[in-house]
């Protein structure tokens, strides 16, 4: 009854062959991660210090610090999410608690979709046309802040859609029942519950905002700008585009240099996706129900 | 409000006391499919109006029609007259209002993702009180009444969604409570309760009685019997027949339906 049959041994060869050709793929996977750490580490780790990162570069940026270009960045970012968090929170919550299941509404999610697959050298043409030209914002923060936001606005959108589809409907119908407006019903029960989800969503908006350069490149970062910027209106360095400025643009550059910057950003990115990953256990540990 | 005599005398004759709502030639319908055709009825004060029936009648159909759920569930339209208090419901612009005065108790328990207390004082809460001390009666009378404050009331600020289902049905009713309604609507309030607790539940049932309408969807024909005054048999989007339980249990019915349903012979 439990001998081994001719064909159970092929399926067990087979059965192998496959796991291992799997973890093999898992294994391809994470090379490349750590191969570009472990390279960025240790061409450039020496390079890193308090100085580096809270100096001015220096003598054509051949040497010295990366000061404008951390604080360009801090900047760019979070003008960004000042205008994308609230718009794509808002849209979510129209979309997912307000409009019903319609043409219209399948029609804005195939927007949101494409909007998220343009490639961001299009939507940085497209900075440059509406922000800089057209409403005359000139190259500055504020038109690179408005094309990363628009670029990343699909991810928000899609997070907090997310996020509040997973409160159970039960609530809303007590709530409903009970004699609440819908925003009542939203402010009270829906958004609380859904706000790690929500926030988790920001943090990898956030990373991704960071590392991008084709978007800030035509519409506010520079090249080489010595100063903090002072508001929304000056333009700005930014480590996605100094990276790419010390590596190909500039001749005489220590090689480190650009293995330092890259791994400070790489570390920024990193750093924000901790911070998302481990924000999420600790919620779900919370989890109310 | 009614005395306390006076209601008891409303239980007595509860087919003369005033009406709280009517309901005439209501049809329900989603996207066009028909799910209750035809219902008309009383429901008056002071009495528990029982309705009983298999799945599928369109029992929680008529619970939605009557606090105006149709506009917050895809696709359902309601036609034909029903009235609270004489004032048509489907007229109503402030359809909030009269949520607020009837009470809903779900099949499954909705203990909200808050702290027991502010399960209770939401719907104070959400009419504009927020007088600590206000609250504070308002949610030990509730829960009270719902026989869960001897359970609770230590731990008060833990969350109201990790209650036990039984409690969290208690909870819900508390809840409905705060609102202070006029109508109290259950929907086979106790499919995920144990018996134990239904009984608790019929008893509190009993007594609320005395302030305010009960109708109670039921899967149990036997709770029918036990706690209505009249009960309505609905049967494949139909109202079979309505009449006083009592004398619908000693066999008196117009429909040979009702009566296998009422003996178990199907359902």
């Amino acid at each position: 009854m439990f001998e081994v049959s001719a064909l159970n041994k092929s399926n067990m060869r087979v059965e192998k062959l496959y796991r291992i050709l799997f973890a093999m793929m898992v294994l391809l996977l994470v090379l490349p991660v750590l191969i570009i750490l472990g390279t960025l580490v240790a061409k450039g780790g020496s390079v890193i210090s308090f100085e580096f990162l809270f100096s001015n570069p220096t003598d054509g940026m051949t040497a010295g610090g990366i000061l404008p270009a951390l604080i360009g960045t801090v900047w760019l970012v979070t003008v960004a999410l000042l205008i994308s968090v609230p718009l794509g929170v808002a849209a979510a919550i129209y979309l997912n608690e307000y409009a019903g299941d319609n043409w219209f509404t399948r029609i804005i999610n195939l927007a949101i979709i494409n909007l998220a697959g343009v490639p961001s050298i299009v939507h940085a043409l497209f900075g440059v046309g509406a922000f800089v030209i057209f409403f005359g914002f000139g190259t500055s923060i504020l038109a690179a802040s408005l094309t990363l936001a628009i670029m990343t606005l699909p991810i928000v959108i899609v997070a907090t859609r997310e996020s509040l589809a997973a409160v159970p409907m039960a609530f809303r119908e007590a709530m409903w029942n009970m004699g609440a407006t819908r925003w009542q019903t939203i402010r009270r029960v829906v958004l609380p519950n859904a706000i790690s989800g929500i926030l988790t969503g920001v943090i990898l908006e956030v990373s991704r905002t960071t590392g991008e350069t084709a978007p800030i490149m035509f519409t506010g970062a520079a090249f080489f700008l010595p100063f903090l910027p002072e508001s929304v209106f000056d333009q700005t360095m930014a480590m996605s585009l100094h990276l790419f400025v010390v590596s190909t643009q500039v001749p005489g550059v220590p090689e480190a240099l650009p293995y330092g910057v890259a791994l400070v950003l790489v570390a920024m990115v990193l750093i924000m996706n901790s911070i998302s990953i481990a924000f999420r256990m600790y919620l779900r540990g919370k989890k109310k129900w | 409000m009614v005395s306390a005599q006076g209601a008891a005398e409303a239980v007595q004759s509860s087919t003369e006391a005033p009406v709280k709502m009517s309901v005439r030639d209501v049809t329900i319908s989603y996207g066009g499919v028909p799910a209750l055709s035809d219902v008309s009825f009383d429901v008056r004060e002071h009495e528990i109006f029982g309705i009983i029936g298999p799945a599928n009648a369109g029992k929680t159909s008529f619970l939605k029609s009557l606090n105006r759920m149709d506009p917050f569930t895809d696709g359902m339209r309601v036609e034909g007259d029903i009235r609270f208090d004489g004032q048509p419901v489907n007229r109503l612009r402030n359809v909030y209002a009269l949520r607020k005065r009837i009470g809903v108790v779900f099949p499954l328990p909705v203990g909200l993702p808050m702290t027991i207390y502010d399960n209770v004082a939401l719907a104070p809460r959400l009419s504009g009180m927020s007088n600590r001390a206000e609250l504070d009666v308002i949610v030990e009378r509730c829960l009270t009444r719902a026989a869960l404050w001897d359970e609770v009331k230590d731990r008060l600020n833990s969350l109201g969604s990790l209650l036990s289902g039984g409690q969290q049905q208690r909870l819900t009713i508390a809840r409905a409570l705060s609102q202070q309604p006029e109508v109290l609507m259950l929907d086979e309030f106790s499919i995920a309760v144990d018996p134990v607790t239904t009984m608790r539940i019929e008893e509190v049932l009993k007594e609320l009685r005395s302030e305010m309408t009960i109708i109670m969807v039921t899967n149990l024909v036997q709770q029918a019997e036990r706690l209505a005054n009249r009960t309505a048999f609905f049967l494949g989007g139909e109202c079979v027949e309505v009449g006083i339980t009592a004398e619908m249990f000693a066999g008196q019915v117009e429909d040979q339906r009702t009566r296998d349903y009422i003996e178990g012979k199907f359902g």
